[in-house]
């Protein structure tokens, strides 16, 4: 048995016990501690790599944050991840046993990965409660859900949540009312409904206050441990405020990991953002 | 539809057309003087034609024959062809021809035109067969020694339909003397079917391999007729020689005929599909460069069409020159009412594509009906003028028809004239830069909205320039829009929206392909077939066949 | 009851009442009424109200997929020809041998083109029962190829809406053609008899209506209770930010499919109902104009309020069969304009004006 967190450093290396037997369904298998490997994952817009053999392992219950300049590829990471983009090359593993690349979007969210977008984007015309009850861990099926109807679990669940974004008040307002941070929260929320084991939280702070900032990165580092996390921003001061480990994208691929002070005080780093 | 060899030369430029018209109707003047100079002694001749008795018409032919007027010809083609007639009222001959209830006559010895009679009035000249078959060998004679080889070929073709030792002769003649590679040809055939009927078997044989080279459906005939068997199961042609080669010789005119095949099914292809680039190119500008779902598309090509009608009506006389001024009309019509359209309408509706969809068809309805209301509901008829009617005949087998061959050959101009736009101009540097990132062209000083109806006013414009191509393929109603809309959406749709070359790709794989499908599937199945095919297409590559690429592509 | 049952959405309640009262009350007084009197409807009014109340349904079977879907489908008139050439080909078999050939077994059309006998699927449609059924099927199975293929490879906007108009566009070529056993240009029509009762008698005329608008009530009512469940809630999320449906683990493709398959079923109804009382069906109801038509109804009235699509397709219907009665050339010119007018000025349709006003008077 080796250690993940160990041999991080050592891209393109397959672990032997990844990809043996790969299944899309079934609980996912974390035995070896790690939720998330991507290995020499390439993807190319006419030309332009997005991605360049990018390989990244993520631990289960972990905290991490990413970032970089624009154009490193860390929305396309996300992408990948969950759905939207295919790689031209590489393996995307949700555990040891489940293989991404075999599934779409709406499989891989029911398998436990979910995704807050850069862009809030949360459901205008329906209310705060919809948009929260349409989240729900539930069986997703169009039948199901046509007679589905919430028990009290749900709804005490619902208003779990709703106490957690602070939207009690505006339960039964339609989220197009909202204002930015308050659709970033409710987007988070939507997160949170889901139960996932995955989150993967696209700039999360964009367009809120300090004491919005503030309860976010307390929000986030709650979760840390129940589930695993990984959170892109470009807020430094909020990266600082919550990450443990931070990895650095540069043209596709990690140019280094380790904590916000390694990573701030690296050559490289300071190089990439300051230019020469 | 007359027989008309000609070649590629005559096809590329219309102005050379124009060129040539006005250069023969000098000609005609210059004859017009030569016929007054030899009046006396020619209309003495002219006027013996109208005797009773049939041998003293068949001396007054051969008194006529003597004189060197051209005029001649057209005299004894019309006594043939029973349209030679005497006026009851002067004793005049005249050439009639049948107008609605009324004779259009004209003086036989000057071609003049002198007006509408009655049928009272004249009094056709009477000839017997054998007269007849005196005439034309005498016309067919008379042209032989023409120095036009298109004269030439027409007597050896009017000869060849009724092959005896007297016109073998003839022909065998004119064999030593001739150049022309056409007529020479003509000539090979008609020997070479000839010598099939020889007793001599290596001349037959020498027949036969004479045969495979020509292209005619009755060296085919004749070729097939030795393979047949009598009623009693065995061959007619007792020589199996003979038989073989025949048969080999059938063999090989048939693979070429396969070839022509191949070939007039890829024109029709080609023919089609151009209509569809034709059509589709004015909407690629709208749809694919910005984005609008223009449902009045169809309606800015029956304006032009419409156009091509009026401009008939102003110049009745000047078919050919009224069509050539409609492409610049049609533009102008089209462009200006696509600028309105934008103007008044879609401009409000930019980003609601389902909207625009909407706010246009109505439109359509609207154009439609106006034009049901002006011109009436019925169908307007386009003349066609001279030089894009009858067909470019190549051998018997394939003939490529004019009008078709000229669409195709608008379609590439149309085509390279918008891609040159685009390109090149400063409009076309606008167009491209808004269609890519309107905002950041608007922070740069480009008047968006001045370019967004000038793109319009461009694509409809080329629409309108479409309806004049199609006013010469099909009826001009007010359906016309209607019946290509769908197509042209297919076309656009298929190629990959905002990509020119991708529509004119898709266009000419579209009309070939429906071309293909055709003898197998019928007209309607084969546009069915089409049709599902693309439906089923766009569900493998939503974005066409040349989609476009890049980051914002994907979202 | 009733009125509670609807508190919180008047509007639709009323529509349902007065609905309710055309179904019953305009057979009613056509079959008690004597023609002189002032309540008496004619026969033909009776068959008009009943076309109106099928062209209701079929805007509704259009705002549920494109009003709640955000699916703008230019072939709506497909499912509906399709449920009319189902119920036309009962309504052949039912003619019998009183055909002008008097050929009992094969329709007047198929004895013209020379055919021997009945094509395999013409089998079954004696049966009124397995008409009903294909009624439904045969538009269901269509969507569901049609949508199975362009939902799942995600084909939206723009592009279904012309492809849709592609696909009736290729069924009216095809119904067009003699060969399909359809009756070619003519379609169908002489019809005599249903279930054995004459079309023309009164009776059955004000039975017809009356189905019309039960079936109408019936279909309303399924299609709010739809819209309120949470799969109609899903499906408004598909119709403003699809992709965000998807992440959180919807199979969106399914959603759509069904909707639209259900829809399809709606319009098939729909021509079922309206091809006896109007006696004739024919490939033009496939004609994509026929289609876009059906958009303006909705578009007219409003949609995304299923109650809107109602009002919107009498409307316009009503004021189609006043037009073209009066001056006949006006109305493609109103229509046209109709399309512009409301698309640029009231995207909202009718419903939309009135909830306007609603809240400006609250608002005082």
């Amino acid at each position: 048995m080796s250690n993940p967190a160990k041999t991080r450093f050592n891209r393109y290396q397959t672990f032997n016990f990844v990809n043996t037997h790969p299944v899309i369904k079934g609980n996912v298998d974390v035995s070896h501690g790690t939720v998330l490997y991507m290995e020499d994952v390439s993807v190319s817009f006419d030309g332009f790599k997005a991605l360049n053999n990018l390989s990244l392992y993520i631990n289960d219950g972990e905290l991490r944050c990413l970032i970089g300049p624009n154009g490193a590829g860390k929305t396309t990471l996300m992408d990948v991840i969950t759905g939207k983009t295919r790689p031209d090359s590489g393996s995307v593993f949700f555990g040891q046993t489940i293989d991404l690349l075999q599934m779409n979007e709406a499989e891989i969210a029911q398998a436990g990965i979910c995704r807050k977008f850069q862009k809030p984007s949360v459901f205008d015309q329906l209310t705060v409660f919809e948009n929260l009850e349409l989240s729900l861990k539930a069986d997703k099926g169009a039948w199901v859900t046509l007679f589905a109807s919430l028990n009290g679990e749900q709804r005490d669940r619902i208003d779990e949540v709703l106490e957690i974004i602070g939207m009690t008040e505006l339960r039964f307002q339609p989220a197009g009312i909202l204002s930015h941070g308050q659709k970033q929260w409710l987007e988070i929320g939507m997160l949170l409904m889901q139960e996932p084991r995955v989150m993967l939280v696209d700039e999360p702070v964009a367009g809120m206050t300090h004491q919005e900032i503030d309860r976010t990165a307390e929000l986030l580092l709650s979760l840390q441990g129940k589930h695993s996390v990984v959170v892109v921003e470009h807020d430094m001061a909020f990266v600082r405020s919550i990450a443990k480990t931070v990895t650095v994208l540069h043209e596709g691929s990690v140019l280094m990991e380790g904590t916000m002070d390694e990573v701030q005080n690296d050559p490289r780093v300071i190089q990439v953002y300051l230019g020469e | 539809m007359k027989d008309r060899v000609t070649y590629p030369v005559h096809i590329v430029f219309l102005i050379l057309m124009l060129c040539s018209f006005i250069s023969t109707s000098n000609a005609q003047i210059a004859q017009d003087d030569q016929i007054e100079q030899e009046k006396i002694t020619f209309s003495t001749a002219v006027s013996k034609l109208k005797v009773r008795s049939l041998s003293a018409k068949g001396t007054a032919i051969e008194q006529l024959v003597q004189f060197d007027n051209p005029q001649k010809i057209v005299i004894l083609q019309a006594l043939v062809d029973g349209k030679l007639f005497e006026d009851r009222e002067n004793g005049q001959i005249v050439i009639a021809e049948k107008k609605a209830e009324k004779f259009s006559i004209e003086l036989a010895e000057s071609g003049k035109n002198i007006g509408l009679v009655d049928n009272s009035v004249i009094k056709k000249i009477r000839i017997n067969n054998r007269l007849r078959s005196k005439i034309r060998n005498i016309i067919a004679e008379i042209r032989l020694n023409s120095a036009d080889p298109d004269q030439r070929l027409q007597a050896v073709k009017m000869l060849s339909k009724s092959i005896n030792p007297a016109s073998l002769k003839i022909l065998k003649t004119l064999a030593e003397t001739e150049k022309d590679s056409d007529v020479l040809d003509k000539l090979q055939l008609i020997f070479a079917l000839d010598s099939l009927n020889s007793s001599d078997r290596t001349i037959r044989l020498k027949g036969i391999e004479t045969l495979k080279q020509k292209t005619s459906l009755k060296a085919v005939n004749r070729l097939q007729a030795l393979q047949e068997k009598n009623s009693e199961g065995q061959f007619i042609e007792p020589d199996a020689e003979i038989r073989k080669q025949a048969k080999s010789a059938l063999v090989k005119i048939q693979s070429r005929l396969q070839f022509y095949h191949v070939t007039e099914t890829i024109f029709f292809g080609l023919s089609l599909g151009a209509v569809l680039v034709l059509a589709a190119i004015g909407l690629a500008i709208t749809f694919g460069v910005m984005g609008v779902i223009n449902m009045a598309h169809g309606e800015m090509m029956m304006l032009g069409a419409y156009t091509t009608y009026v401009m008939q009506q102003i110049m009745p006389n000047h078919i050919a020159l009224s069509l050539l001024l409609s492409i610049p009309a049609a533009f102008m019509v089209s462009g200006l009412v696509g600028i309105g359209i934008e103007r008044g309408i879609i401009r409000h509706l930019y980003g609601r594509p389902l909207e625009t969809l909407l706010a246009t068809f109505g439109v359509s309805l609207v154009l439609q009906q106006a034009v049901r209301s002006i011109f009436s509901p019925l169908n307007r008829s386009v003349i066609t003028p001279e030089f894009m009617s009858g067909s470019w005949q190549i051998n018997d087998f394939l003939s490529l028809t004019w009008n078709r061959l000229y669409i195709l050959v608008f379609c590439l101009l149309v085509f390279t004239f918008l891609l040159q736009i685009l390109k090149r101009t400063r409009l076309g540097l606008e167009v491209r830069a808004v269609s890519q990132n309107r905002n950041m062209a608007k922070a740069m000083g480009i008047p968006t909205a001045r370019v967004d109806a000038m793109t319009f006013g461009l694509g409809s414009g080329i629409a309108g320039v479409a309806g004049v191509a199609l006013s010469q393929i099909t009826n001009v109603g007010p359906n016309l829009g209607q019946s290509y809309i769908v197509d042209c959406f297919m076309v656009v749709v298929f190629g990959g929206v905002g990509n020119l070359w991708g529509t004119l790709v898709a266009g000419f794989s579209l009309g070939i392909a429906n071309k293909v499908l055709e003898p197998f599937a019928g007209a309607v199945l084969a546009k069915i077939l089409v049709l599902i095919f693309i439906i089923l297409f766009i569900q493998k590559r939503p974005r066409g066949l040349f989609p476009q690429k890049g980051r914002a592509a994907e979202s | 009851m009733l009125l509670k049952y609807f508190s919180n959405d008047k509007e639709s309640g009323v529509v349902l009442l007065i609905l309710a009262a055309v179904t019953l009350i305009i057979p009613l007084c056509n079959l008690i009424f004597s023609a002189g009197s002032v309540f008496y409807f004619s026969a033909y009014t009776v068959s008009l109200i009943g076309k109106y109340l099928t062209f209701a349904l079929l805007a509704l079977s259009l705002d549920l997929v494109w009003g709640y879907c955000g699916i703008l489908v230019l072939g709506q008139g497909a499912f509906f020809a399709l449920g009319g050439y189902a119920m036309g080909m009962y309504l052949m078999r039912q003619i019998g041998d009183r055909g002008v050939y008097g050929n009992p077994d094969l329709p007047d059309f198929m004895v013209f083109l020379n055919w021997k006998e009945l094509p395999w699927y013409w089998s079954g449609f004696e049966s009124f029962p397995f008409a009903l059924l294909m009624v439904m099927v045969a538009p269901a199975i269509l969507a569901f190829v049609f949508g199975w293929l362009t939902f799942r490879s995600r084909v939206t906007g723009v592009y279904l809406s012309i492809i849709s108009q592609a696909l009736t566009y290729a069924l009216m070529l095809a119904f067009f053609r003699n060969e399909m056993g359809f009756g070619g240009n003519n379609g169908l029509t002489d019809f005599k008899d249903i279930v054995g009762y004459s079309l023309q008698s009164d009776t059955v005329r004000a039975l017809l209506l009356m189905s019309s608008g039960m079936i109408l009530i019936a279909a309303f009512m399924v299609c709010r209770w739809l819209v309120k469940t949470r799969l109609g809630r899903v499906v408004t999320a598909i119709r403003d930010q699809e992709s965000r449906v998807r992440f959180l683990g919807y199979r969106v493709e399914m959603y759509k499919l069904w909707i639209f398959v259900f829809s399809a079923i709606l319009a098939g109804l729909a021509g079922a109902l309206y091809v006896p009382q109007v006696g004739i069906i024919n490939p033009s109801e496939f004609s994509p104009l026929v289609s876009l038509e059906i958009v303006v109804w909705v578009a007219v009235g409003g949609r995304g309020s299923l109650y809107g699509a109602i009002i919107g397709a009498i409307l316009v219907n009503y004021g189609k069969t006043v037009l073209t009665g009066v001056l006949p050339e006006v109305w493609l010119f109103t229509l046209g304009a109709v399309f512009i007018l409301v698309t640029i000025y009231m995207p909202d349709g009718l419903v939309g004006l009135w909830k306007r006003k609603i809240g400006e008077i609250n608002h005082e």
